[in-house]
Order: structure tokens, then C-alpha cells, then sequence
């Protein structure tokens, strides 16, 4: 298996602070790799760098064997990484229909970005009844459906996502953890998927890396960082 | 953007210019004036209602961008004077371009600027084009300003055909061009990503919106419509002088698109009648009240501002989202029956 995205040495952070303290990656193409670990171990920090909207200030990002350091954000998406932020990137202004327009504007397919539009709308069937409603009426649940599904819109094939159970009802966690499963081997969609609920991310998750103040200090098969129950104890507390 | 969308504001359009055409005759000549000049503000609070309100762009620069539009067209008409009708085309055409570049120059630095830092730098645009009259004295003719070589009005439309409703039929011709063009626009996608990056920056990326790119191309739309609005107004007075485009202009453009609605075109057509009504009012208020001249001349100048800043606090208490949101606000607390 190729490796999609590969990261290495990577330092960034806020100002003077590194929050990353020299990061290597690999993530393997078609597979869903979980970054797990305390608050401030530098897990949305990691995200928001591989997606451009914090600079490195040392160490490589490799995708699909091109740098992205020079990328600019917006050009992100075109190469087919999508980043679904912590709680928000949704435009609250905006209708449902216009934000998850807004996730294939960039694409030249017309006729494609539509067919994906109306794949979201049978996914989440919440964002249909609620098509032409502004953001800001959403519930925490629906905002976390319609981030997750403009980035589909865009038929991403790496998808950063931040923390999608927040706030949500346990079983629509596991519908959307199902739905990235069931994306990862019909379409090859490779996840970095980080998350606070460790049992429910390495239920779906092929492998998981656990993080503690901005480095990586685990890296094992699902299963096994399940069963590590010396881990789990120390950086997962439970 | 559907044919259908460009064919319904063609629909509000075409009605539109039929009662414009009905008013520049039934109206006298001053109210004709009047209604002219209501055109020439359209197409600048049009254009700073997009910028301002969708794009989240605070301009306090536009009086400025209108002197740019001015004095472009002065320059230009006169260079070309007595040459036919046609000229007065190609140097409006002119003014736009010209302060279409200049407000692409403003837009760059604008794009790196955030909330106050943003006002400030459009407030000194306010502050610094006016005196650039002074500075390059042989060409702006310092603050005597210039005349303007008009046509009168064509031929064909008869010998005696009022001067205003000529006026009233070149100003509203802008106006209503600039309105569909901008509701098309602001439709579309164009109008989503102003508002996307308006919103939220980051998510607006993160959908593959250039942030930078939008806020530019928002300024420069802007700036082509105070062009032509400024070219309009030195059309109407027949003459530009940097005492025409104070800063108080730019702060009453930006207090009628508040108070008509941010963001909505109706809101600019509440906030253009404004601009020309309200003055027009408070004159005639302290001509009906018997004071003293000296007092008399005190209000003049500064009472106007004060009837804008006292409609603006009213408008804001009573209808948040400016006199353009007054009928869906009706609809909604009407109780259910």
C-alpha cells in the first residue's frame, strides 16, 4: 500500500509556542488512521497544518508525492483534501443548500458536483428537510452533518475530520463512522480522523496514533491500541 | 445564475424605467433634479451596500471613489468638448475605468485589513483624494474645481426639452443598468462567495474560496459603481469641486445603506431616496421655522447630520435590518389568525 500523505518533522504552532514538536506521519491510501490523545496534545494543531491554514515552521508535507508547504488553502480542496474544523465550517449566513454548494464550486464536472449534492441529501436526511434554512437554526448535530457533507460534495479522497461526534447523538456517531468505513472501500477514501471518543474511533479506524504535548508517542493497529491497556491508562484515561 | 433569474429582474426593471419616465414628466424641473441626483446615489449605494453588506467590507473611502469618478469625467468631457452626444459616453466609460483601477489599488491593501484597521485605511482615502485637488493645482484647478463641457440634450428629443429630465433619463439609465447588473451578480455564485468569506474566512477556504481574490474583486465591483455614480453627479452639477465630496459624504453613503438594509439593493434604492430626501426636508423645515440667519445657517450644514445620526439610532431600535426588511417584519408579527 502507498502511503497518501507523509509527514515528517513537522513543528508548527501559535506565534513563539510550538504547539508540534517535530511530527512524522505516514497514512497509507484507502485506509482511516484515528489521532487520538489528551486535550492539548496538539491533535486539531496537526489538522489545521496538513490543511494550510497554519504554516509549518519546520519538517515536509508530502501529498501524493507533492509539497504542500507553498499550497495555499484554497487550492487544497482542488487537490482533494478536505478539512471538516472542530465545530464549525459552516457558513451560518448561508443556507443548507448554499453551504453544501459552496463544497463543489470549485469542481469543473457541473453535472458531477450535482450527482454528489444529491448523495449528501440521501445521506443525511436531516439537511433535506432543512435545505433552504440559514446555519445559524441548525442544531449542533445538523451543523456537524452539513460540514462533514460539504466536504463530501467535494469528493475528497484525503478527509481531515476534527472531532465529528461533538455534540452529536451516540447513534448518529456510529452512522457517520459507518459512513466512513463504508467511503473508504467503495471509494478509496483515505481519513484522518481525530477524536476524544477513542472507543468509537478505533471501532472504525484501521490504525491510530495517540499524541501527547505536540508528538507522536504510539502508533499501533486498532485492535491492538484497544487491547494496550497500559496506554490507554496513561494517555486515554480510561 | 439560471436565464430565469436574469429574466425576473428584467421583469422589476422594465416597470421600473416606465415609472422613472412617467415621474421626469409629471414631476417639475426641481423634483426632476431631485430624482436625478436619487439616481446618481443608486449607483453608489448599490454598489457600497454589496461591499459593505455582503462582503463585510466597511468603506468609509466611497466619497472619495465618487470624486475619482468626477473629476475623471470632467477631465475627459472637456478634452473632448463639442465633439457630439457620444462623448459624454466614452468619458463616463472613462470614469468608471479609472476608478475601477483605483479602487482594485484600495481593494489590495483592503484585503489585508481586518474591522478598525479597514476604516482607517478607507477613511484616509476620504481624507487624502479631496486634497490631491490642491496638490496637482494646474490640472484640478485647486478647490474652485472644474466646469463641465455638456452637450445639451439631443436634438431629436425637441428644441425645448427640459434640461432635468435629460439629467434624470442619463442618471437613471445608470442606475438601473448598475442595479441588474449588480442583482445578477450578487445571485450567483459571486454573491455566495462574497458571503461565504463574509461569514467565516476559514471555512470559505476550506471550500476552495480565494479570500483575498473575493474581497478584491468586491472592491473593485464597488468602486466601478461609485465611478459611475460620481461621473453621474458631475454630469447633474455640471461642474466638480473637491468641496462637493467631504468626508460627510462618504459617512452619509455609508448611514443610508445602514439604515436601508445591509446587503440588499432594496435597501440601497431606501438609503438613496434618503440621502436626497432628508436634506431636502430639514431645509425645508428651518425655512418653515422663523430664526434668526445666523442660527438659520448653523442648522444648515449640520442639521441634516443630525437628522441622519436620530433616523439611523429610530431604524435600528424598530427594524435591525434597515427599512428594506419593513414588510417581511410586518408579515411576521402579524398574529396567526
Amino acid at each position: 500500500m502507498s502511503a497518501l500523505l507523509r509527514v515528517q518533522e513537522l513543528t508548527a504552532g501559535y506565534g513563539a509556542a510550538p504547539v508540534l514538536h517535530g511530527v512524522d506521519l505516514t497514512v497509507p491510501a484507502g485506509t482511516i488512521l484515528a489521532v487520538l490523545g489528551a486535550n492539548g496534545a496538539g491533535k486539531t494543531t496537526l489538522l489545521r497544518t496538513l490543511s494550510g491554514l497554519l504554516r509549518p515552521t519546520h519538517g515536509r508535507i508530502r501529498y501524493d508525492g507533492t509539497d504542500l508547504r507553498a499550497t495555499p488553502v484554497e487550492q487544497m480542496v482542488r487537490l482533494g483534501i478536505a478539512h471538516v474544523p472542530e465545530g464549525r465550517g459552516v457558513v451560518t449566513e448561508l443556507t443548507v443548500d448554499e453551504n453544501l454548494r459552496l463544497g463543489g464550486l470549485w469542481r469543473r464536472d457541473r453535472a458531477d458536483a450535482r450527482r454528489a449534492l444529491t448523495e449528501v441529501y440521501d445521506l443525511f436526511e436531516p439537511l433535506a428537510r432543512r435545505r433552504h434554512h440559514p446555519g445559524h437554526q441548525l442544531s449542533g448535530g445538523e451543523r456537524q452533518m452539513l460540514a462533514l457533507g460539504r466536504a463530501l460534495v467535494g469528493r475528497p479522497r484525503l478527509l481531515l475530520l476534527d472531532e465529528p461526534s461533538l455534540g452529536l447523538a451516540p447513534r448518529v456517531t456510529a452512522q457517520i463512522m459507518a459512513l466512513l468505513r463504508t467511503l473508504r472501500d467503495t471509494t478509496g477514501l483515505t481519513v484522518l480522523l481525530v477524536e476524544q471518543n477513542v472507543r468509537s474511533a478505533l471501532s472504525v479506524a484501521d490504525q491510530g496514533v495517540v499524541m501527547s504535548l505536540g508528538r507522536i508517542v504510539a502508533r499501533d493497529d486498532a485492535a491492538s491500541l484497544r487491547a494496550d491497556a497500559d496506554l490507554r491508562h496513561v494517555y486515554l484515561g480510561f | 445564475m439560471t436565464g430565469r433569474t436574469w429574466l425576473r429582474h428584467l421583469a422589476f426593471l422594465l416597470p421600473a424605467a416606465v415609472a422613472v419616465l412617467a415621474l421626469t414628466y409629471l414631476l417639475p424641473p426641481f423634483r426632476t433634479y431631485q430624482l436625478a441626483t436619487v439616481g446618481a446615489y443608486l449607483c453608489v449605494t448599490a454598489g457600497l451596500t454589496v461591499l459593505t453588506g455582503l462582503n463585510g467590507q466597511l468603506s468609509l473611502g466611497h466619497g472619495a471613489l465618487m470624486a475619482t469618478g468626477a473629476y475623471t469625467l470632467a477631465l475627459t468631457q472637456n478634452a473632448l468638448a463639442g465633439r457630439g452626444q457620444w462623448t459624454l459616453l466614452v468619458s463616463t466609460a472613462a470614469a468608471v475605468v479609472v476608478t475601477t483601477a483605483v479602487g482594485a489599488v484600495i481593494g489590495c491593501a483592503a484585503a489585508r485589513l481586518r474591522g478598525p484597521y479597514l476604516a482607517g485605511l478607507t477613511l484616509a482615502v476620504a481624507v487624502v483624494v479631496p486634497s490631491v485637488t490642491s496638490t496637482f493645482e494646474s490640472v484640478f484647478n485647486s478647490d474652485q474645481g472644474l466646469s463641465v463641457a455638456l452637450d445639451p440634450p439631443p436634438l431629436a428629443l425637441g428644441a425645448t426639452f427640459p434640461y432635468e429630465r435629460w439629467q434624470a433619463w442619463l442618471s437613471w439609465a445608470g442606475a438601473l443598468l448598475t442595479l441588474f447588473l449588480l442583482a445578477n451578480l450578487v445571485r450567483g455564485r459571486f454573491g455566495r462567495n462574497l458571503r461565504a468569506v463574509r461569514d467565516d474566512e476559514a471555512a470559505a477556504r476550506l471550500a476552495g474560496i480565494s479570500v483575498a481574490r473575493t474581497q478584491v474583486s468586491a472592491f473593485v465591483v464597488s468602486a466601478a459603481c461609485a465611478g459611475l455614480g460620481g461621473a453621474l453627479f458631475a454630469v447633474l452639477a455640471q461642474s466638480v469641486s473637491p468641496g462637493a465630496f467631504p468626508l460627510t459624504l462618504s459617512l452619509f453613503l455609508l448611514m443610508a445603506v445602514v439604515i436601508g438594509g445591509l446587503g440588499s439593493l432594496t435597501g440601497a434604492v431606501c438609503g438613496a431616496v434618503l440621502l436626497v430626501a432628508l436634506p431636502a426636508a430639514t431645509h425645508s423645515l428651518t425655512d418653515a421655522v422663523h430664526v434668526s440667519p445666523a442660527v438659520a445657517q448653523r442648522l444648515e450644514g449640520n442639521l441634516p447630520l443630525a437628522v441622519f445620526g436620530v433616523v439611523l439610532i429610530v431604524v435600528m431600535l424598530a427594524l435591525p435590518g434597515g427599512l428594506a426588511s419593513l414588510g417581511r417584519t410586518l408579515r411576521r408579527e402579524r398574529p396567526d389568525p
